[in-house]
């Protein structure tokens, strides 16, 4: 490669979002939001519950279709892409759900191994192998490997799903909500595994969270979200001298100040 | 003015719904004929839509071999009919009562399951987690569960036919006291291929229709714990009504001249 492709192929964001708009009847989620995300970064989306973080994840996987906007991974435009194309996006991505999302008819490494043998065509007993050594790489060992999710703690469980999640070595990494519903000491801990993981892909990650530890520490970038679009974004490190109102509001934790959060039914 | 607006709501729902199923018996049965075949899901699938239900299915149609018989004999003595036993338990047993009982207990066993197991995946995001694996959920969960359904309950209701036709046998020579050999004589003499035939055509719709409900209200279920018991009543209460449905257009397309 050319010294002047490499620039420009360094200079292609891994995803580019432009005016990306989604409604459910008339409640308008996603209202023209724009957000790029450079390679090998680690950008976190803040915002109240309800304000699209998760909406904005399903769009950008393809679980939703968008209603209007565009989407590049790449700079491949993905919205309306299916059949073999989408899977070869797919293919890039790894992905943390909020409640894990384990397949609880699948043993704890078969879960892990799944992506490895369903799109990497790897022999069971080779990825067998593999998958024991994601779960070792977060902290889980062969007891656990063999027993079925609901077995496990949340913290388990949510660490199996991250092994999953890096099990096809993806591009591009989603973790939604990754702390939510672990004590501070497990999710400090998830934390610095989802570090370790990125870091050790060289992956883009994208984290929507609510938890400001957690954003502080996984992100390089932040970006809060409110009434459908990105309205503040930078550096972590700036977060606490964003000089926006709203954002100050949200990582304090005020009742009072612009986003208005319905308390009393009216 | 707001009946008529409620009428025209529910039928443009109805329609909704209509066309909801339809793209996805479609897409479900596009997924079936076309490779690559998960064989080790259809296997588990049709173990569980087949040989599991084999105890339900067998102990209904012993009974309704047995009653027929009984019913038969006792309707047909007032007019000095009662020869024609043997024939009304095998006629009615292969067309008709051995398909749509076996179709009808296997929806509450299995079109139940279906719509529970895949509707729990649905609300915990393990379908979201399976499109993320770029895994077709059509693939690898509706496609094994039609192609199950459709191959397997087929094999259910022979097994059925065979004993129906054999709790009919045991009253009428045990209880009602017909010669063995003349009882399986007439069994066999007024028994044609198509009779058979035609149960077993209607098995693999019911099959069919049992799979794609239970699937179709899975996939579609919504709201937790509440949303998957609501899918799995939808899903054994429609399968149930389009197979008695469909059993009346199927023996129309067989024997209406």
């Amino acid at each position: 490669m050319t010294g002047d492709r490499m620039a420009a192929a360094a200079a292609v964001p891994a995803i580019r979002i432009r005016s990306l708009c989604k409604a459910f009847g008339r409640n308008r989620v996603l209202d023209g939001l724009d957000l790029d995300i450079g390679r090998g970064e680690s950008l976190a989306v803040i915002g109240g519950s309800g304000t699209g973080k998760s909406v904005l994840v399903k769009n950008v996987i393809g679980l939703m279709r968008p209603d209007s906007g565009s989407i590049e991974i790449d700079g491949v435009e993905t919205v309306g892409l299916t059949g073999r194309a989408r899977d070869e996006i797919l293919a890039k991505f790894g992905v943390l759900f909020q409640g894990a999302a384990l397949f609880d008819s699948m043993t704890v490494w078969e879960n892990v191994a799944f992506g490895p043998v369903h799109n990497l065509g790897m022999p069971r007993r080779e990825a067998r192998d593999a998958a024991l050594a994601k779960l070792a790489q977060v902290g889980l060992g062969r007891v656990q490997a063999d027993r079925y999710p609901a077995e496990l703690s949340g913290g388990m469980q949510k660490r199996v799903a991250l092994a999953r999640a890096i099990a096809t070595r993806p591009q591009i990494l989603f973790f939604d909500e990754p702390t939510t519903g672990l004590d501070p000491i497990m999710g400090d801990v998830i934390n610095d595994l989802i570090v370790e993981c990125v870091r050790g892909l060289g992956a883009t990650a994208l984290t929507i969270t609510h938890d400001m530890a957690s954003a502080r520490k996984i992100a390089d970038r932040i970006a809060m979200i409110h009434g459908g679009r990105i309205i503040w974004a930078g550096p972590a490190g700036d977060v606490e001298e964003s000089g926006n109102e709203a954002v100050d509001q949200f990582i304090h934790g005020r009742t009072e100040g612009p986003i208005r959060t319905a308390v009393h039914v009216s | 003015m707001n009946a008529v607006a409620s009428v025209g709501r529910a039928t443009l729902n109805f329609f909704a719904a209509a066309g909801r199923l339809t793209l996805f018996a479609g897409m479900g049965a596009m997924h079936c004929v076309r490779p690559p075949f998960h064989f080790r899901l259809i296997g588990r699938q049709m173990i569980e839509v087949g040989y599991y239900s084999l105890p339900v299915v067998g102990l209904t149609a012993l009974f309704t071999g047995m009653v027929l018989a009984l019913q038969s004999y006792s309707g047909f003595a007032r007019f000095n009919a009662e020869s024609a036993v043997a024939v009304i338990v095998v006629l009615s047993i292969t067309r008709e009562l051995a398909p749509v009982l076996a179709g009808l207990m296997v929806a509450g066993r299995i079109g139940a399951a279906m719509a529970a197991e895949i509707g729990t995946m649905r609300v915990t995001e393990q379908i979201d987690a399976l499109t993320a694996l770029s895994t077709d959920p059509f693939k690898y969960l509706v496609a094994p569960r039609l192609i199950a359904g459709t191959l397997t309950l087929p094999v259910c209701v022979l097994a059925a036919d065979l004993i129906g036709v054999f709790g009919g046998y045991l009253v009428a020579v045990n209880k009602l006291g017909f010669n063995t050999s003349a009882y399986l004589k007439s069994t066999v003499q007024y028994l044609e291929v198509l009779d058979v035939v035609s149960g077993l055509v209607k098995a693999a719709v019911f099959g069919f229709l049992i799979a794609l409900m239970g699937c179709y209200h899975g996939y579609h279920s919504r709201g937790g714990a509440q949303g998957v018991g609501t899918a799995t009543t939808n899903a054994v209460v429609s399968a149930s009504v389009l197979i008695l449905a469909f059993n009346y257009l199927i023996t129309e397309a067989f024997f209406a001249r």
